[in-house]
């Protein structure tokens, strides 16, 4: 933070200067550690001190408590998971280790990544560090949240319809989802396998990036890891010359916040400052894929979480017999918006049904595929507004999931392609009910493992817009 | 007419063979596998399904999977697909099986006139143990699970209804067995569970080509008891048609000590097991490498070898199915080919599965390696039988010290002079001699009792010690009694 040389340091900065000797490791991670324990957001549901001894080459990494971490509680913001501590890391944990980056602790999160606020959580909400009485975004609110209150230098996150890009958006810092596939999932909590993805959290796409980069890669333990080809390497660019940004207009119409469109039409002017080209462009199918993820995401999810029996780990609610205790296991375990999706799920997979649900949504998504395809074929990047409002009450969408849903509008689509994308704050708006100002996102997204070229401009016209405000107080009240 | 059915009925019967491949390590995960080990020592968080966990799959089971597939004369799909099966039982840790659904790895095969509907990769359930007597799960008052076999591969093999009675079940599914023995990719015991059966049994008015309402006979652990399960269900089933009854699709567990047929669930209560595509793992997809790998490594099978022997070597039908079931026995004789060149594989054959096979059983099944028999010693003994330098009588007791003593019939046949008696005169004297001291069977013969010189034959074969060839004497003595 201002005024704090540590806290004031990039984490990219922060790796060199422990790698050059100007800093000590330990000293860095004690400093963290402070910061992480003397957070009042409820970002962390646990932190780590880490092994002594250990070595230390960079930043700590806060990590969102979906990802598994031998010898430290993972819950996945359930119940169900209540007092589970994994035998093994996830792999995007042991390349942090292998790395030597220290596990901060772990981060709130929806219930197993189901959610838009951090409301889902089993273990209590995360606030908002620029407004206490908002939500963070989700699912991985607890890690946006610490970074963006100065809790953690940078964090690992999981998407899965935008659970990094719009938590990043709505907590005003830099959050960026790779190609399907770029870092592995083992040791990742399954939520919708087929559009789970981890990315990172940091203050500048150039955090962002090198996070990345530690934990992108082919695993031998994810059949369907493929690593990004060609790796990343920390972006220079400092203008847009020879970029064509895609904007599809018709997609934005649907009741985006007056302040988030304010910062969007600015943020296409800086783009056209900075020597790019802005064009029209359709994305035909995007406006369905709310609908089509809320069938796709809710059936893997249901069978994903048919694991959690109460037999081999986590809660077991005693009962007469096994299949009374079955039910007051999951009964208990599982919160509402988690049963409410394995419902769904439950429901598209059935016998009868499944052409008419699950078969017609993977129909949508490889339209949307297609759309995204065609507009590729025109443009280098596609830009919109990573929400379409900032953030909202805590409690304000709760009785209402379709209007809950709608703040992935934008980010879905991206998430069913399984191509990347990148949130950048834009600047701040006032929420349309009055009020301090809030964070706005924009979102840019590329075709698949074009991360080198996202990042590149997302670079550029982070230097050029300048957002360099942080939430007054953070994290400590 | 089939066994258990009246003439104006036919069997309808399809075979589901779970075959467990013995790979070194599970078909998703790097666990050992295992049989009898101590329960839950083979597991990990992957077979276990902890959280975040990822299938990986087996590339031994796959080339397994593909020697199989290419046995049964099956089609390998270029892109097949893995389903999670979803079903919530204590034995399926994920709660879904990764199985294959619509896109199967092997299709449109053929195994001795059975047509292979399909064969699929999947993986085995947890082993569950009820405590109680019965060891069933009725009654009892817990259970366990070993977590050992969890995750075990399995090809699972689905004919099309294309056999017609119990036996034709035990001898096809006996077929099969040897084929995926020797191709050396499962144990195939069916006591310890490596090869399961079950059967889809129906019965229909002859001569229709439509199906009747079907059973499931469930994990019979032998072949004979698949046979008298089938036969029972088929008795059944008739019974019911006879007395204007109908078949219920139902699944029976057939009881082999008491033989009778109880039903384990009705397919009304089936899951529905919401099949999806499973999600972390991409297509199945083996390059032209794989498979022409496979292809080259492929053994010789049974039906082909039984169709050489038979019709290039000449070796008849019940010794060439033998011994295209028995592949030590196969080598043996192989290996006695070649030892003698000039000795005939049908001579040889007889001998092999005759004689041999007959001391074999006398000193108590022991393996072809545990008795001091080498198969050119039975090859020397075969081709001096077949050359008549020694009687068939003289081979067989030769026959019997090779199995006890080890003996180089070779060398004993010239240390003891055991060489046929090929010079008629010789014999012709015996035969005089025995005909003078036994008045009674010649006179016998003589009037018209052709069977009586069988005792005079005896005579003469004692005297001469055996090593007269029986033709011989037969065709001397009938000259000496005037009936030449």
């Amino acid at each position: 933070m201002a005024g704090e040389p540590l806290g004031g340091l990039s984490a990219c900065a922060t790796g060199e200067a422990i790698g050059s000797g100007e800093l000590d490791g330990a000293e860095c991670l004690a400093f963290w550690a402070e910061r992480a324990g003397d957070e009042t957001l409820n970002a962390y549901l646990c932190t780590d001190q880490g092994d002594a001894g250990q070595r230390i080459a960079g930043a700590p990494v806060a990590v969102k408590d979906i990802f598994c971490t031998e010898g430290l509680p993972t819950t996945a913001g359930s119940r169900i998971l209540e007092g589970y501590v994994p035998p093994f890391d996830a792999t995007a944990v042991n390349r942090l280790r292998a790395t030597g980056l220290p596990i901060l602790g772990k981060t709130n999160m929806d219930e197993f990544a189901m959610g838009s606020s951090n409301e889902n959580s089993a273990y209590g909400p995360v606030l908002n560090p620029w407004d206490r009485t908002r939500v963070p975004g989700g699912s991985s609110g607890g890690s946006a949240a610490a970074v963006a209150a100065g809790a953690a230098p940078w964090a690992l996150g999981t998407d899965t319809g935008g659970s990094i890009r719009q938590p990043a958006a709505l907590c005003g810092i830099v959050g960026l989802k790779p190609t399907y596939g770029a870092v592995s999932r083992f040791g990742m909590i399954a939520f919708a396998s087929s559009l789970d993805q981890c990315g990172t959290f940091g203050h500048s796409v150039a955090d962002a990036a090198e996070l990345l980069s530690v934990v992108e890669g082919l695993d031998p333990r994810d059949s369907t890891s493929t690593g990004i080809p060609g790796g990343l390497s920390r972006p220079t660019a400092s203008d847009l010359e020879g970029i064509t940004i895609g904007v599809p207009r018709d997609f934005l119409e649907v009741g985006v916040e007056q302040g988030v469109a304010d910062r969007f039409a600015e943020a296409l002017e800086t783009v056209e400052r900075l020597g790019g080209t802005i064009r029209n462009i359709e994305l035909p199918h995007a406006e369905l894929g709310i609908s089509a993820y809320y069938v796709i995401a809710p059936a893997e999810a249901s069978t994903n979480l048919s694991r959690y029996d109460g037999v081999r780990y986590g809660l077991r609610v005693p009962a007469d017999s096994l299949v009374e205790m079955y039910e007051r296991t999951r009964g208990e375990g599982f919160g509402p918006e988690v049963k409410r999706r394995i419902m769904l799920g439950t429901y598209a997979l059935s016998s009868g049904y499944y052409d008419q649900y699950y078969g017609t949504a993977q129909k949508v998504r490889t339209l949307i595929v297609r759309d995204f395809e065609a507009a590729f074929s025109e443009v280098d990047l596609i830009a919109t507004p990573t929400t379409p409002g900032v953030a909202f009450g805590l409690g304000a969408k709760t009785s209402d999931p379709w209007s809950m849903y709608l703040n992935d509008l934008f980010t879905v689509p991206m998430s069913l392609a399984g191509i990347p994308a990148i949130s950048i704050p834009a600047g701040l708006a006032e929420p349309p009910e009055g009020g301090p100002e809030l964070p706005v996102g924009l979102q840019l997204a590329a075709p698949a493992f074009a991360e080198q070229a996202l990042i590149e401009s997302a670079h550029a016209l982070e230097a050029a817009i300048g957002f360099d405000q942080r939430p007054e107080g953070g994290g400590n009240s | 007419m089939t066994e258990g059915l009246p003439d104006d009925l036919e069997a309808v019967i399809g075979l589901e063979i779970h075959v467990q491949l013995s790979t070194e390590t599970k078909m998703f995960c790097g666990c050992r596998l295992s049989f009898g080990d101590p329960p839950n020592t083979h597991t990990c968080p992957v077979c276990l399904a902890h959280p975040g966990v990822l299938p990986v799959p087996n590339r031994r089971a796959i080339e397994y999977a593909i020697q199989i597939a290419l046995a049964l004369g099956c089609e390998i799909a270029p892109n097949s697909i893995f389903h999670r099966k979803n079903y919530f039982y204590p034995d399926n840790p994920k709660a879904y099986q990764i199985s294959q659904y619509d896109v199967p790895l092997a299709s449109a095969g053929e195994l001795a006139d059975v047509r292979i509907h399909r064969a699929h990769l999947e993986e085995d359930a947890a082993k569950m143990v009820h405590i109680g007597e019965s060891g069933r799960i009725q009654g009892s008052s817990g259970s366990l699970v070993d977590f050992n076999r969890a995750g075990t591969p399995l090809v699972e093999i689905v004919t099309e209804p294309d056999i017609r009675s119990a036996s034709e079940a035990r001898e096809w599914g006996q077929l099969l067995r040897e084929t995926v023995r020797q191709l050396g990719v499962s144990d195939v015991n069916m006591e310890e569970g490596s090869l399961r059966c079950d059967a889809n049994v129906s019965i229909r008015p002859r001569g229709s080509s439509e199906l009747g309402t079907k059973t499931e006979l469930k994990n019979m652990n032998s072949f004979r008891f698949l046979e008298k399960g089938i036969t029972a269900e088929l008795e059944r089933q008739a019974g019911l048609v006879a007395s204007g009854e109908r078949v219920v699709q139902e699944t029976l567990h057939f009881d082999p000590g008491t033989g009778a047929l109880h039903p384990l669930r009705s397919k009304e209560e089936a899951h529905d097991y919401r099949y999806l595509p499973e999600p972390d793992l991409v297509p199945l997809a083996p390059d032209s490498e794989m498979l022409e790998q496979a292809r080259k490594t492929l053994p010789e099978l049974p039906e082909a070898k039984a169709t050489r022997y038979r019709d290039e070597l000449g070796i008849p039908e019940a010794p060439a199915e033998l011994l295209s079931v028995r592949a030590e026995l196969a080598a043996f004789l192989e290996a006695m080919l070649v030892a003698e060149p000039d000795l005939e594989p049908r001579v040889a054959a007889n001998w092999l599965t005759g004689e041999f096979a007959a001391e074999l059983r006398r000193k108590g099944d022991p393996e072809l390696g545990e008795v001091p028999v080498e198969a050119a010693a039975l090859a020397s003994l075969a081709s001096m039988a077949q050359a008549k330098k020694i009687s068939h009588g003289t081979a067989k007791d030769l026959l019997t010290r090779m199995v006890d003593d080890g003996i180089d019939p070779v060398a004993v046949v010239t240390e003891e002079d055991l060489g046929q008696l090929s010079d008629s005169s010789e014999l012709e004297a015996i035969v005089e001699k025995v005909v003078e001291e036994n008045p009674g069977p010649a006179e016998e013969v003589r009037a018209g009792n052709e069977k009586a010189i069988g005792a005079l034959v005896g005579a003469v074969m004692k005297e001469t010690g055996g090593r007269a060839d029986g033709g011989e004497v037969n065709r001397i003595l009938r000259q000496a009694l005037g009936l030449g």
